[in-house]
């Protein structure tokens, strides 16, 4: 009374499409197709990229943060497959794109977040991409730069809210998880706003972009 | 033998370690059975509801070390409802009742509460060990519970367990007369803890011999625990993210030169590669590395610092090693005897690093080789030939074809060949987990072959109940079968149904058993709890018997239906 599983067909394309040349199907003896058991690729979840509209749907595997030019995934995902633990799930390389504009410079660029650990090594990145434009470096961190003389711009940042901020006030990290894109501002637009590398910032009457 | 004064014979069964010995004995006669009842101080619970925690208690009076399991091992994979069972707490408030004097509890994917965690600092004057593995429940509240008042805590290791974290102080919880530390783990923690808690407490704790730090651990605060724990033989980092161009790496860099005694690393949460040097002196006396926590750490720097771990026995690690880097592992660790190669990206595009290539490699460089977890793009039978040829020490076998029914890309066949090689080769096989394209004859290899075979787990394999019966016919020592979306159904679940009372457990997921099997299955065997799981449907339990049940789990037990069980949860 077991249902029979058919033989999927001898012939498989050489390349892609890895779930029809091994698809299984059921039935029962002598019958094609359809069956009631779910092969490999029926069981698939066909909603990965929407929110999950089941408790126990899989877990989309990029997070919302590196939002452009994604490629859709090759595979949709099925509950429970490849067998891994919750915590493992996350591993893969963490990268955080973002845009980085320069006033005056014909193209943006982008930048890994990720990739640096420190507000000093993403500037030097920046001095490096961006190299016929000197950043002011203001930050009061240990390896600390003299303040470039005559130097053009001030690094600032959009953040979750939509505001835009000095670079340098926060925490590296919690500055990642913030920041949606980076703009390298002309210093001259920034009179009033920028504080000395060792000064509190003292309030003045220039109302802050804060 | 009766002329024995028990003390002796207390004496002579002190030597005996294993459950299985100590098991057996007590079967010799009343007064052996006496005798070791009375000194047995080491329980292991495989089911936590095979057996009631008062049955325990008056069988075992004595215990001290305790070993709990809950949930079905598909729990690890989403495949078991949040809610289905596993609670400790009925476990610590029977033995806080009884006045049991328990020192360590062991707990695997059960449910751990914060009222459990007081009461159970609270009730054993002599507790030393908490280990929870893959358990949820708890706040950082009840580790302080344990932190305070567990004054003779040796270890506290947490594993993979999901904590949720009240930013609280638990950490400074831990009175200053607290120096019996050996083993702290907190590594699955997300939140922030008091580094200068944590320093102090390092600092007091001369035995401190592992200590595993969450991702809030920064880089210099590493520095700085090393200098108080110069005899630390395992450690986790934390973050290891910094410049290297500072002057806390170069002292992090000395620092590492002076710890001799690590034998084993692990953490790396988050990364800086070019931080990584930093622990090449150290890399030479490892024996036990895992990096498969490591995200962004590319194939060529993987494959630097393994050229400096030659006496690494075990490794884990990511697929982004690729088949070269296995290769290097392949020749260079030639005392390696446990490889787990997990996945940098389960979901994404084809482009999973290693292939069955890397895995012939290690087959061929590290003959000691006997514990395996694979994941790979792919596999051939002749690789699994040439791999069950080089390595027949094999306990435990888990490949994981990404593809989960990829059949062997060269030949188009599925891979009943290969796996049927690695039966029959490696005598002493435990444990196996198979994937790819597998028809029944895989599993009348495993019938045939796997005499010691006691876990298997099957996913989406097999062509009829056929393959199924092989299995329960042929594997005498089989205690754990897990199986989903394979077309195994009623004839195969009712063919042999004494055959669940020498098995812990079966897990049936996706298959094609009814409701009217599982019904026969229960009744023929009192013994043994049919659990019906059934999260989506609405449909009232019992109506029809050839509705196809969508998740089977059973178990011996001793004590009958549960009752704690859950409203989606259906003992027949």
């Amino acid at each position: 009374m077991s249902p029979q599983l058919a033989k999927p067909s001898p012939e498989s394309s050489s390349a892609g499409l890895h779930f029809n040349d091994t698809e299984l199907t059921l039935g029962l003896p002598g019958a094609t197709k359809s069956g009631t058991k779910r092969g490999f690729s029926d069981t698939v979840d066909l909603n990965l990229r929407g929110p999950c509209n089941t408790d126990h749907a899989s877990n989309p595997s990029e997070n919302d943060v590196s939002g452009d030019s994604k490629p859709p995934p090759a595979k949709t995902q099925i509950v429970g497959w490849p067998p891994v633990k919750a915590s493992r799930k996350n591993v893969a390389k963490i990268s955080k794109y973002v845009k980085v504009a320069v006033d005056g410079a014909p193209y943006l660029r982008k930048v890994d977040l990720e990739m640096y650990g420190s507000y000093q090594q993403l500037l030097g990145s920046l001095e490096d991409m961006f190299s016929c434009f000197p950043i002011r470096n203001y930050l009061n961190e240990r390896k600390l730069m003299d303040p470039v003389k005559g130097s053009d711009y001030m690094p600032t940042y959009e953040d979750r809210d939509g505001d835009w901020m000095l670079v340098g006030d926060v925490p590296w990290k919690m500055f990642v998880e913030s920041c949606k894109r980076l703009r390298l501002m002309k210093s001259t637009e920034a009179i009033g706003l920028a504080p000395r590398a060792s000064q509190k910032c003292t309030s003045t009457s220039g109302s802050k972009s804060l | 033998m009766n002329y024995f004064p028990d003390e002796v014979l207390e004496h002579v069964f002190d030597f005996l370690t294993s459950h299985r010995d100590r098991n057996a004995v007590s079967l010799v006669c009343k007064s052996w059975f006496k005798v070791e009842k009375w000194s047995r101080h080491r329980v292991f619970v495989g089911n936590c509801y095979a057996i009631s925690p008062e049955r325990l208690i008056a069988r075992f009076p004595r215990v001290r070390a305790l070993t709990l399991k809950g949930k079905p091992h598909f729990a690890d994979f989403n495949l078991v409802p949040h809610d289905w069972g596993g609670f400790v707490y009925p476990w610590i408030e029977a033995m806080a009742k009884s006045n049991i004097g328990l020192e360590e509890l062991r707990l695997k994917r059960m449910v751990v509460s914060n009222e459990g965690l007081e009461l159970l600092a609270r009730s054993f004057v002599n507790f030393k060990s908490l280990v929870l593995i893959s358990c949820e429940g708890f706040t950082t509240d009840g580790l302080a519970a344990v932190a305070a008042n567990c004054r003779f805590l040796r270890e506290l290791d947490l594993q993979e367990n999901e904590v949720e974290d009240r930013k609280g102080q638990w950490l400074s919880c831990f009175p200053d007369s607290c120096t019996s530390l050996v083993s702290l783990n907190f590594a699955c923690l997300k939140g922030e803890v008091n580094l200068t808690a944590l320093e102090r407490l390092v600092a007091r704790c001369p035995n401190l011999k592992s200590l595993r730090l969450n991702r809030a651990v920064p880089l210099d605060a590493l520095q700085r625990i090393l200098m108080l724990a110069p005899q630390l033989e395992d450690l986790g980092t934390g973050s290891y993210v910094h410049d290297p161009d500072t002057e806390t790496y170069n002292k992090l860099i000395s620092t590492f030169q002076k710890c001799r005694s690590i034998r084993s690393m692990s953490g790396f949460l988050e990364v800086s590669p070019l931080c990584l040097p930093a622990i090449y002196p150290i890399c030479s006396n490892l024996t036990s590395l895992n990096l498969s926590y490591a995200p962004g750490i590319h194939g060529d720097e993987l494959i630097k610092l393994i050229h400096h771990c030659r006496k690494l026995q075990r490794l884990w690690i990511l697929d982004c090693i690729g088949d070269k880097g296995l290769g290097v592992v392949a020749s260079t660790c030639k005392e390696l005897q446990e490889l787990r190669v997990f996945p940098s990206d389960p979901f994404g595009v084809g482009n999973a690093a290693v292939t069955e290539k890397g895995l012939v490699a290690i087959s061929f460089g590290c003959p000691k080789l006997h514990s395996l977890l694979y994941f790979c793009q792919q596999v051939t039978n002749a690789a699994l030939i040439t791999v069950a040829k080089n390595c027949p020490n094999f306990t435990r076998f888990r490949l994981c074809i990404l593809d989960a029914t990829k059949a062997d890309p060269v030949t188009m066949q599925p891979l009943d060949e290969g796996f049927g090689a690695i039966v029959q080769s490696c005598k002493d096989l435990r444990r196996l987990s198979l994937s790819g394209l597998l028809t029944d004859r895989v599993f009348l290899y495993i019938g045939m072959y796997a005499e010691q075979l006691e876990m298997l787990s099957i996913a989406f394999a097999g062509d009829s109940d056929k393959g199924m019966l092989y299995v329960l016919n042929g594997c005498k020592k089989l205690r754990k079968l897990e199986i989903r979306d394979s077309p195994f159904g009623n004839e195969a679940l009712l063919t042999d149904v004494g055959k669940y009372e020498t098995m812990r457990s079966l897990w049936m997921s996706s298959c094609e058993v009814t409701l009217g099997g599982c019904k026969v299955l229960a009744e023929k065997m009192p013994r043994i709890n049919v659990e019906i799981i059934n999260e989506y449907d609405q449909m009232e339990f019992g109506f029809d018997d050839r509705q196809k049940v969508d998740k089977m789990f059973l178990y011996r037990t001793l004590v009958g239906p549960r009752k704690d069980a859950p409203h989606f949860v259906w003992t027949l």
